[in-house]
């Protein structure tokens, strides 16, 4: 008790109320060009309530916050090694359960059932939509890239680029675009699946079996350059793409099979049930793709590029199969959202897209299938959510920041991911002791 | 079995390998010696396909491999244990084993019973991951793996490299019982003493060239040898 004013305490007193400021800044209300200094001045003297208790201005209610954080985490520093052994205890019966094989089958048809009851749970139009445009599709988006950033352990910054040649496929085959559909014909969205596919998997092939022998940031900056040209592209070829107004004419599915006739209409629900096929699909393949030859190639790869050429695997063709594999999951989750909402901008191919599925891969766990869905599933209901039900003084282009801060203290608290995968798990750890070769994969240094 | 003529090997300016001769005959143990930087590790990357050579040839059972891609010198048969051992360290020992085999088709278990026979240390820690492991067991490790895909020639980078002696000579015992089931060994190594006692034959190098080549038992009586590098450690 004599030394409460030892440094450490102080240190943590400073901490909790330098990452209170922070959050009081970056919640606070935007500057302006004519009042620069109103977004300082307002996040800390606006006033505010203490969920509704007491009324009291923001930098009082933050300085509250950050006693309470310091007590927290004093407390901690005391009692959480026993909260932990106990939490632990609390479930390593219940983990170790679910490690079985029935448990997880069960699990899974648990959260199947779950997926296909949803569109009648929710019945907001709002959330129908998001669950469609902004989860489902961020969901493919994630697994895709997931193959590439965590199977195979490469950096692509240009993800977009393949979503973007898959909507601009389906447009063009659909007779959207003003260029000529192929042999004149209007094809139905869903000869545009494979064509689509086809053509992302084809120009995945052609960047990346130059580019792939680069290794870490390289690869990043071709890609991330990639992802430019293809937006530039859309926007300047006029003729071709319709320019910066894009299309708005891209029909919707349609099957038309003997006596079965089904149009999917501008109600998302239908919508819904077609990706979650897909989804589900594709989750099965990555999953066994995951456990081949193939897969332990890239395992291999991503961890020692040079001990796997020495027993007999070619990088570079197990490197371009990854990227192909991603891309043409972009391309598939391209053909979705672009007959689905029946327009497609140039704008909306931007490096923020692709940073953004980086980030739910990133949060979910790379490497692990179950990590990205679920980090795609929470990420994006949460940005949907602030969208949707924005809290006072949130802008739409604040949602950078905090996705930004929450990175940030992932990183710190859980660097593998939200589920991590188990070998990643020991890769990042490894790591942080200054071994293996993950700071290879993540940087590009060769040992 | 495997005949280097003349090959030169160049890091831009730099020329590594001033066209170089030698050549290894099936069933030997053949050494390379040389101090630090005289070529040896230069010499194992080009005869794995790391770094191809500028000019001259590399023969393999009669057939040319000197612009061969790394990946495929498995198939040929040619194996690699690369210097600082360079397992994979999130993989179990088992799943480095297995991968070893990644070009052969059809079933390896009889041969990851085999190495796990000559390696019994392995078999015990098979469930955990290479990166755990101690220096010696991965040297073990890294032999078994490229062991795993039937080589007809080793070649072995600097095996002792980092590891206790009474490891050392167990290193030493296994790459003695991996030639007398028939793989001939290219061994490169500091150990100049313990490579020479092991082996049949061996080289010297110096900058980049060979200077001279004879006799394991011939080399180790030789007075440039023995002034250089066994220095006053000499037992024999």
């Amino acid at each position: 008790m004599k030394r409460v004013f030892a440094s450490a305490h102080v240190k943590r007193l400073f901490s909790a109320l330098a990452a209170l400021a922070i959050l009081e800044l970056m919640t606070g209300p935007p500057g302006s060009a004519l009042a620069p200094t109103a977004g300082f001045t307002g996040s800390f003297g606006e006033p505010a309530s203490f969920l509704g208790l007491f009324r009291t201005q923001r930098w009082v209610l933050f300085l509250f916050l950050a006693l309470v954080m310091y007590g927290l985490w004093s407390a901690w520093l005391v009692w959480g090694q026993q909260v932990r052994t106990a939490t632990a205890k609390a479930v390593s019966a219940p983990r170790a359960a679910t490690r079985t094989r029935p448990v997880r089958w069960g699990m899974a048809v648990v959260v199947l059932a779950v997926a296909l009851l949803l569109p009648h749970l929710i019945t907001d139009p709002f959330w129908q939509a998001a669950m469609v445009e902004q989860i489902a599709v961020y969901v493919l988006l994630a697994l895709g890239l997931n193959v590439v950033v965590g199977f195979a352990g490469l950096l692509d910054l240009g993800f977009v680029a393949f979503y973007a040649i898959g909507a601009y496929t389906t447009a063009w085959v659909t007779g959207a675009l003003p260029t000529a559909a192929p042999f004149g014909i209007h094809f139905n969205n869903f000869y545009a699946i494979p064509i689509a596919i086809a053509l992302a998997m084809g120009s995945g092939i052609i960047l990346g079996a130059p580019t792939l022998r680069l290794r870490g940031d390289y690869l990043a900056i071709v890609t991330l350059g990639f992802g430019e040209i293809i937006t530039i592209f859309a926007n300047n070829l006029y003729g071709i793409t319709g320019g910066s107004q894009g299309t708005n004419t891209i029909p919707h599915f349609s099957l038309h099979v003997g006596p079965i006739k089904y149009l999917w209409g501008l109600t998302p629900v239908p919508y819904y049930y077609l990706t979650i096929v897909f989804v589900i699909l594709f989750i099965a393949g990555f999953k066994l793709l995951e456990h081949s030859r193939v897969g332990r190639a890239w395992t291999a790869i991503r961890e020692d590029e040079v001990a796997a050429e020495s027993v007999g695997i070619n990088p570079l063709k197990y490197k371009v199969m990854a990227f192909a594999i991603g891309a043409s999951t972009a391309g598939f989750a391209g053909v979705v959202t672009a007959s689905q909402s029946n327009t497609i901008f140039p704008s909306s191919f931007t490096l923020q897209f692709s940073i953004n599925i980086l980030v739910l891969v990133i949060f979910g766990g790379m490497g692990s299938i179950t990590g990205v869905v679920l980090g795609a599933i929470v990420i994006q209901t949460g940005s949907m959510y602030l969208l949707h039900t924005p809290p006072a003084g949130y802008q739409p282009q604040d949602l950078y920041i905090y996705l930004g801060a929450l990175l940030v203290v992932m990183m710190i608290f859980r660097p593998a991911g939200l589920v991590p995968s188990r070998r990643r798990h020991r890769e990042i750890g490894l790591a942080e002791k200054g071994e293996g070769h993950m700071n290879e994969v993540l940087t590009g240094d060769t040992p | 079995m495997l005949e280097v003529h003349e090959a030169v090997v160049r890091y831009g300016a730099i020329t590594a390998l001033h066209g170089i001769s030698f050549e290894v005959n099936q069933g030997e143990i053949v050494t390379l010696l040389g101090a630090n930087g005289a070529g040896k590790s230069t010499t194992l990357r080009m005869l794995s396909g790391l770094h191809a050579p500028q000019s001259g040839h590399i023969m393999f059972e009669g057939q040319d491999v000197t612009k061969t891609k790394a990946h495929l010198f498995t198939s040929l048969g040619i194996g690699h244990v690369p210097e600082g051992r360079r397992i994979f360290p999130q993989m179990t020992v088992e799943e480095n084993l297995e991968i070893g085999a990644f070009r052969r088709r059809g079933s390896y278990s009889d041969d990851l019973e085999r190495m796990y026979e000559t390696f019994p240390i392995l078999k015990e820690r098979r469930k955990q991951i290479g990166g755990n492991l101690s220096g010696g067991e991965q040297q073990m490790l890294a032999i078994g793996r490229a062991l795993m895909g039937q080589p007809r020639l080793l070649l072995l980078d600097e095996p002792s490299m980092g590891l206790a002696p009474m490891i050392v000579d167990t290193i030493f015992r296994i790459i003695g019982e991996i030639r007398d089931s028939g793989t001939t060994v290219l061994l490169v190594e500091q150990n100049a003493a313990q490579a020479l006692r092991l082996a049949d034959r061996g080289y010297v190098m110096e900058n980049g060239k060979i200077v001279f080549g004879d006799t394991a038992s011939n080399l180790l009586t030789d007075a440039r040898v023995r002034a250089v590098y066994l220095g006053e450690n000499v037992e024999s």
